[in-house]
């Protein structure tokens, strides 16, 4: 390992303003002290340049392929991905302006066997590939992965969680993902200076006394050495030196890029986040501008060609797993505005740039484009952002306000759909989520499954009268929570430590502080339907049919009971008190590696799957159908509207669901006004209301149910048009019919 | 509930007054300027043809609030206002509770809460009682949405079963009174869309003095009211009328000459005084 030298300012950092960030790793100090606040508006924006039209249409037709040939458009059987495994591939060398791909080619999909052989060979499989021999041979009986590390040490009891789904999605067959990289750091210090800092960590592991954990953070951080070496040999096969700062916005643009490239090469993620770019970005950018390397029209041009690449990005999956996260999402997150610690709003003209390449290369549901939003960030960017909402349905907006005093930082980012996390030192360990309208029908049920029947959860008394009585089921639902949040949580001890032992993150952790801070990360689904049964069981009076079997299949309430989703604290303290009293359970538990819980009421797609595992629910919801998505009411429950719908969901508590409360809002333009005017002020006043009442996450979708309905029969006229689901966008083509199903009948604000 | 004051067309007594409430739309956005809590009351005289909310016509029915309940609830929606939003009355016919409305929006101006009212004037009169509480409305009103139904008297009766002179008077009354407003005209085919009639009414609209109309919008006939009237068991007398075409929706914009009304883009509510 080499060691660190003293520190001199590279010619790179000419025309900076220098600071803490000179003599440590310090983007944040970085950008305080460097980047340009705009505050106008769109008009200085420039449509995308012949180079960038040309590259797009290839991709487009790429992508058109892809959709035609099943779903994959090519799929490597043989190469392990790994940061160097790949030579280097284009789309058309020429042309491009930021390169790199995944793979040799275009689009087509990278082996990524460390998750777990079986997963990555039934994801060939299930699109036509024929497994390799050799690998399979390989990570069975010479390298064993994560998910037969998971395997060798669940109980029978998280088997059983697991089996009949009242804990699903768990990362254990494929990557946990969402940890951002601190990408600004390739650009800003190039890679040899990175090094030298993780060298200079290294020398200064532990006291001495080699302690699991000691010897654990030197391996490491030997490994995030190696990491970051690879990438220089990566960038070298494109003819790049990323051993230096990047001289000018092309190359800094270029240089993050490779930095996240080597997260991807390397990790299979269910969300691979891109951070917090767009003020460095901006940074480089606005030097060349003002030195005359480059004008607006170049400006955009790189920005346009690094989210296309983003917008390339594919792993391969199963069935399973599509089922769950549909659409082929892979999140790479990108969040960007909010405001300084020191009161100054972080709106850049990159910012508007990165808007615009929704205009420039038509919508797209990745990047996953989320706007940190505050009632200060300037009036023009707020406008600006919403009139691309109406455009395309394709950003969501999370509350900067919220989220910075939560972390206690300007400098995080959306690790995910929705979680928040400090950039430089901040980790995530994804959970998935719990079901909790299932653990409401194991309370009524004595912990016997509604839909198999067979015994899961604890072994009690079930609920024997006609009329369920409210104290006597919150007994017994107690018991159920306790056993719910005790398998969950140690499922994910065990995950967590397989995934560092077997599937360790280097090239992510690599550009990131070596000391972290972790957050061991968990969900709720359900949410909506486990409050709305509980209301419907203390006001409705709730009477319960069993079958043959003696177990509850259906309900029936003979009063009228409040509901979640019309800003009635009845029941809105109902769904409050879920949050906060399963995270009290959870967090009475060991949590791996010393990580702070977290909790998050946002279910992506998955409330799909999680309803069609589920029976039917106090509250009227039929056996399987789908739940409400993420923290959103039960459909047709709200009756005043959706200021009332908002307010609920509002009102749950993001110090407890720190990993994001999430909701989709979905309404026709005319319900939002009779021109683009109105229809703009509407929403900029919605979001400041939202988020003034601590409302953490909303999801826009402005369409006509028409649009949907037509869609779903004509796919081929509606290429591009994309939905905000969950904390995520999708090509609406992409989901499943069950999930357009779900997304078309979802409560749209209309009016009449 | 017994022994409640009724607001309908009637003097406040001691008692609380309370409304007849049909609903409440916490996010109307094109129901007066801004975002605006919307609340729709009971009871209404006119049975426009066209009408899509057959279920409010009836007279003392519906969920009874009181002025403070109705502002208690609304006032937890004040972030979402901005500087244009506030509160809405509409109906039914908002004047046919008057007492109501006009307890309702002083409190309201007193709270700082924006005012609209969206009526279609029917109950207006310049006969005493009604002509005073009136009067007083308008001082605590910012803005008014006006539906003219027709132009034309006799259609309009045909339309609506009344005539439209004392709207039109109160219209008028409104200019006088430099009260600003938004003037609504609902296109129907076979029914009001006309050139002739439509070319009647934008020449009336250009005649209202004092610039106070901020907006003319044209509202294109639909037929999702349709159901209520099945579910009603009410005849529905526009069957087979359709949407009109968006060339007969441009058409009458041009007539009303709705482009030259853009005063709504800058139209904030007066502050409280």
């Amino acid at each position: 390992m080499i060691t660190m030298g003293k520190a001199t300012t590279p010619k790179a950092w000419e025309g900076f303003k220098g600071g803490h960030w000179q003599e440590e790793i310090n983007i944040r100090d970085f950008i305080q002290q460097n980047y340009t606040q705009y505050n106008g508006d769109e008009s200085f924006l420039e449509g995308p340049t012949a180079a960038t039209k040309t590259l797009n249409d290839k991709v487009l037709a790429l992508k058109k392929q892809e959709r035609e040939a099943g779903g994959v458009l090519d799929a490597d059987t043989k190469v392990v991905s790994t940061i160097t495994s790949h030579g280097p591939g284009y789309i058309e060398k020429d042309l491009e302006k930021i390169v790199g791909l995944q793979t040799d080619k275009p689009l087509k999909r990278a082996f990524m066997p460390f998750g777990g052989i079986r997963m990555a060979d039934d994801a060939l499989e299930a699109y036509g590939y024929k497994p390799d021999a050799e690998n399979d041979k390989i990570f069975t009986e010479y390298r064993k992965t994560h998910n037969q590390g998971v395997f060798d040490v669940y109980t029978p009891d998280m088997r059983k969680a697991r089996h009949y789904k009242i804990i699903t999605g768990l990362p254990d067959a494929y990557a946990r993902g969402r940890i951002i990289p601190d990408l600004p750091r390739v650009a800003v210090y190039g890679i040899d200076r990175l090094m030298a800092e993780k060298a200079n960590d290294f020398a200064h592991i532990g006291d001495g006394e080699l302690t699991d954990e000691v010897i654990r953070l030197r391996e490491e951080v030997q490994d995030q050495y190696r990491a970051l070496d690879d990438m220089k040999k990566m960038a070298a096969t494109y003819g790049y030196d990323i051993s230096k700062p990047a001289t000018t916005a092309q190359e800094a643009v270029q240089w993050m890029y490779f930095g996240y490239l080597a997260a991807i090469k390397t990790q299979n993620g269910a969300a691979m986040s891109v951070g917090r770019i767009d003020t460095t970005m901006d940074i480089f950018i606005q030097r060349d501008l003002e030195n005359g390397v480059i004008n607006e029209s170049q400006a955009q041009e790189i920005i346009d060609q690094f989210v296309m690449k983003l917008r390339m990005v594919r792993f391969i999956r199963t069935e399973d797993y599509n089922s769950l996260f549909s659409g082929d999402p892979i999140w790479a997150t990108l969040s960007m505005c909010g405001l300084g610690v020191d009161g100054r709003h972080h709106v850049t003209k990159t910012a508007f740039r990165i808007l615009k390449t929704l205009d420039n290369m038509g919508a797209a549901p990745e990047p996953n484009i989320t706007i940190l939003w505050s009632d200060r960030l300037p009036e023009d960017f707020q406008r600006y952002a919403t009139q691309v909402s109406i455009d395309s349905s394709t950003i969501q907006y999370e509350n900067d306000d919220l989220m910075r005093v939560q972390w206690g930082t300007d400098y995080y980012g959306i690790a995910c759909c929705v979680s928040a996390q400090p950039v430089a030192d901040g980790i995530q360990y994804f959970g998935a989520r719990a079901n909790l309208a299932k653990a409401i029908l194991y309370a009524i049920n004595g912990g016997r499954d509604e839909i198999a029947g067979d015994q899961v959860g604890p072994a009690y008394e079930p609920i024997s009268s006609e009329y369920i009585d409210y104290d006597e089921f919150m007994k017994k639902f107690d018991k159920q929570m306790d056993w719910l949040a005790d398998t969950y949580v140690n499922s994910l001890n065990a995950i967590h430590y397989m995934h560092d032992k077997y599937y360790y993150e280097a090239a992510e952790l690599a550009l990131k502080d070596t000391n972290l801070d972790r957050t061991f990360a968990t969900g709720i689904s359900g949410l909506s339907h486990a409050a709305d049964s509980i209301s419907a069981i203390k006001y409705g009076h709730v009477k319960v049919i069993r079958n043959e079997d003696g177990i509850a299949v259906d309900f029936k309430a003979d009063n009228d009971y409040p509901r979640y989703g019309n800003n009635d604290d009845r029941v809105d303290d109902i769904a409050k008190w879920l949050v906060k009293e399963l995270y009290s359970k959870m967090n009475t538990h060991h949590l791996y590696r010393g990580a702070k819980l977290s909790t998050s009421v946002l279910t992506i797609t998955s409330n799909v799957v999680y309803g069609k595992n589920t029976g039917t629910t106090p509250n009227g919801r039929q056996k399987g159908e789908p739940f409400s998505p993420g923290a959103n009411p039960a459909y047709g429950a709200e009756k005043n509207g959706a200021l009332a719908s908002l307010l609920s969901t509002a009102k749950l508590p993001y110090r407890y669901a720190t990993d994001g409360i999430s909701n989709t809002f979905g309404v026709t333009p005319n319900t939002l006004g009779h021109d683009l005017e109105s229809r703009k002020d509407t929403l900029v006043n919605m979001l400041n209301g939202y988020m003034n009442n601590d409302g953490m996450h909303l999801n826009i979708n402005v369409f006509n149910k028409d649009t949907l309905i037509d869609a779903q029969k004509h796919p081929e006229e509606y290429p591009t048009l994309t939905v905000r689901v969950s904390g995520y966008c999708v090509y609406f083509a992409d989901l499943t019919k069950e999930q357009q199903d779900d997304v078309i009948s979802r409560t749209f604000f209309e009016q009449m | 509930m017994e022994n409640k004051s009724v607001s309908t067309d009637q003097t406040p007594t001691k008692e609380p007054l309370t409304g007849y409430v049909h609903s409440i739309e916490t996010f109307g956005s094109v129901d007066g300027p801004g975002i605006r809590y919307v609340v729709f009351l009971q009871g209404c005289h006119m049975r426009c043809q066209y009408c899509h909310n057959p279920d409010t016509w009836k007279l003392n029915v519906g969920d009874e609030y009181t002025t403070d309940e109705i502002l208690a609830d609304a006032a937890k929606y004040r972030a979402f206002w901005g500087k244009t939003g506030g509160i809405t009355v509409s109906g039914g016919e908002a004047l046919v509770q008057i007492d109501f409305v006009l307890e309702l929006f002083e409190k309201a101006k007193a709270m700082d809460i924006s005012t609209c009212l969206d009526t279609a004037g029917q109950p207006f009169t310049r006969d005493q009682p009604f002509f005073g509480k009136f009067e007083r409305l308008m001082a605590v009103t910012d803005i008014s949405l006006v539906d003219i139904k027709h132009i034309n008297s006799a259609k309009h009766k045909q339309l609506t079963q009344y005539g439209n002179e004392n709207i039109l008077d109160m219209i008028q009354y409104m200019g006088e009174t430099h009260h600003d407003m938004w003037i609504r005209h609902v296109l129907v085919p076979e029914r009001t869309d006309y050139d002739d009639d439509l070319k009647k009414l934008g020449d009336y609209i250009a005649a209202i003095p004092n610039d106070v109309v901020q907006k003319v919008e044209v509202l294109p006939y639909h037929t999702l009211g349709v159901k209520k009237y099945h579910e009603m068991k009410i005849k529905y007398r526009l069957e087979g009328i359709e949407t009109p075409t968006a060339d007969r929706v441009a058409n009458a914009e041009k007539l009303l000459r709705t482009a030259d009304y853009n005063g709504y883009e800058k139209w904030m509510p007066l502050p409280r005084v």
